[in-house]
């Protein structure tokens, strides 16, 4: 059933792409203005070890700026939600902080951090904190009153009722954030990189557009679409691994 | 033997701190009552009487602003001194999600940090009366509404303190699930020698499974009756036909001047 619900928008898809190799051959396009998608196939293929040291390295900035995004956002969402007071101070410039645009900040990044790993790290961090950190405190906040009554009733620490209710209570928050990050992230990697890299498919893509090789550069876009959709997919699988409850027999 | 006391107690809640609201909302006014070890005490009222309000009082989730509770002749004053006391079942059904039902049962004995195991043994041994025989490992989501009722009586018994406090635990099933599990619970009650305070909204309820119903006024909650409930004959489903059933019944109507 559910595979075959797949099999319409795959229909769809493979239509236009025969029909756009149609076009541009019938239309004999240069290949460096839309290039056919036979060309981006033989492109990738061409290429294929060179985009796996790309892949790899972007790769690698997304983990590690979602790890950093998931620890930071937790810790903060779960900090707002113990005190009132950090409630007020925060959320707000939660808020604010999103609005700042992180193109125009990438380069400062450069800057500050040099050419290395770090200033993509941080780019992928600001794109997945936000989503991460409001969803979780949404998450934190739910929480059925009548549960912790009934908790507190049984003599409780806030301990135990923070392990026990609060956080399996806000998992599903929490991961509707994470699906909203993983989906940027990959995104966030690119754009840290085409302000300054020496690998990573952000790279890959300006040398390509600057050589006027379009292939190239539709071949990269597929793949960060790819890897996004994978990264989505790992999510969704982390999800249901971890909140049977929330997907058995609703 | 006086197994709990409660002395003129007393609440009223402030309207809180938003512009608008209304003022100050007396609860319930100088509650004295005693219950015996091993009663069932069931308690009546109309909606918004307080009711709800003296179960949280008694565990530990509202601190009175007079009067006393006194469990096994030692006061509790702080709030903190009866969490933990007593077997409290809130109204609207409080299953954990993610826990499957033989881990939700042995809630009680975890948070106390009593032997799993055990608890896990003795919950097994239970499952079948409480009709969940074959269901331990399932999702509460996949539960009827009975059967969820009956599981959350099951965490409260087996949390193991000597009294219980239930809130409604049948009020928002269908009437033929309720006449169903109060069947049961008549069954089953009499093999455990728990004491009990029962809320509920049902007369019919109240009389069939009480051994003494206490009558609340409308707001603010005051005692206006306390009535033992003496039915000759061992109580089945057809009690609530025979006439000195009615005649109770037609006595507290009269109470609640309905």
């Amino acid at each position: 059933m559910r595979l075959a619900r797949l099999f319409l928008p795959a229909g769809v898809l493979l239509t236009l792409a025969v029909l756009w190799e149609v076009v541009v051959w019938g239309l004999e396009v240069p290949k460096w203005i839309v290039p056919s998608p036979s060309a981006i196939w033989q492109a990738f293929w061409e290429m294929r070890a060179l985009l796996g040291v790309h892949v790899a390295q972007t790769m690698l900035e997304v983990a590690v700026g979602i790890g950093i995004a998931v620890a930071s956002g937790v810790s903060v969402a779960a900090a707002i939600n113990f005190s009132p007071l950090l409630q007020r101070a925060i959320y707000p410039l939660l808020v604010i902080s999103q609005t700042v645009p992180i193109l125009a900040l990438a380069p400062l990044l450069i800057i500050w951090f040099g050419f290395g790993i770090a200033p993509k790290v941080i780019v992928v961090t600001l794109f997945c904190f936000f989503p991460i950190a409001v969803n979780t405190s949404d998450g934190l906040t739910s929480t059925e009153p009548e549960l912790i009554d009934l908790f507190r009733s049984m003599g409780a620490t806030w301990l135990q009722i923070w392990r026990k209710v609060r956080l399996p209570a806000a998992l599903p928050y929490f991961f509707s954030g994470l699906k909203i990050a993983a989906t940027y992230s990959v995104t966030g990697a690119i754009v840290g990189e085409w302000v300054g890299a020496k690998q990573g498919l952000g790279i890959y893509m300006l040398r390509s557009s600057a050589a006027f090789k379009t292939a190239q550069v539709f071949s990269a876009i597929v793949i960060t679409s790819l890897l996004s959709i994978l990264l989505f997919l790992a999510v969704f699988a982390l999800e249901r691994g971890t909140m049977p409850w929330h997907f058995d027999e609703r | 033997m006086t197994l709990l006391a409660v002395d003129s107690l007393s609440k009223t809640f402030s309207g809180g701190s938003r512009r608008g609201a209304r003022g100050e909302v007396e609860a319930v006014v100088d509650l004295t009552f005693k219950v015996e070890e091993g009663e069932f005490l069931t308690i009546i009222g109309p909606s918004g009487c307080g009711k709800s309000t003296l179960l949280r009082l008694l565990a530990g989730l509202v601190q009175p602003d007079s009067g006393q509770v006194i469990l096994q002749g030692q006061p509790l004053p702080n709030a903190s001194d009866r969490q933990g006391r007593f077997g409290y079942m809130p109204q609207r059904d409080t299953l954990l999600p993610w826990r499957t039902v033989l881990e939700n049962v042995i809630l009680g004995v975890e948070l106390a940090g009593g032997s799993l195991d055990t608890a896990r043994e003795e919950a097994r041994r239970l499952l079948p009366l409480f009709g969940l025989d074959g269901f331990e490992s399932n999702w509460p989501s996949t539960l009827s509404g009975g059967m969820r009722q009956r599981a959350a009586l099951l965490r409260t018994f087996l949390a193991g303190y000597d009294i219980l406090l239930l809130d409604e635990p049948f009020g928002a099933l269908d009437a033929l699930t309720r006449r169903m599990l109060q069947q049961w619970l008549l069954g089953v009650r009499t093999r455990f020698s728990k004491t009990v305070l029962f809320i509920t909204h049902d007369i019919d309820e109240a009389l069939l499974l009480g051994d003494r119903i206490l009558v609340f006024s409308p707001r603010p909650g005051r005692i206006t009756a306390d009535l033992s409930i003496n039915l000759p004959h061992a109580r089945n489903e057809n009690t609530i036909l025979e006439e000195s059933f009615l005649a109770l019944k037609r006595n507290v109507l009269a109470q609640l001047r309905l």
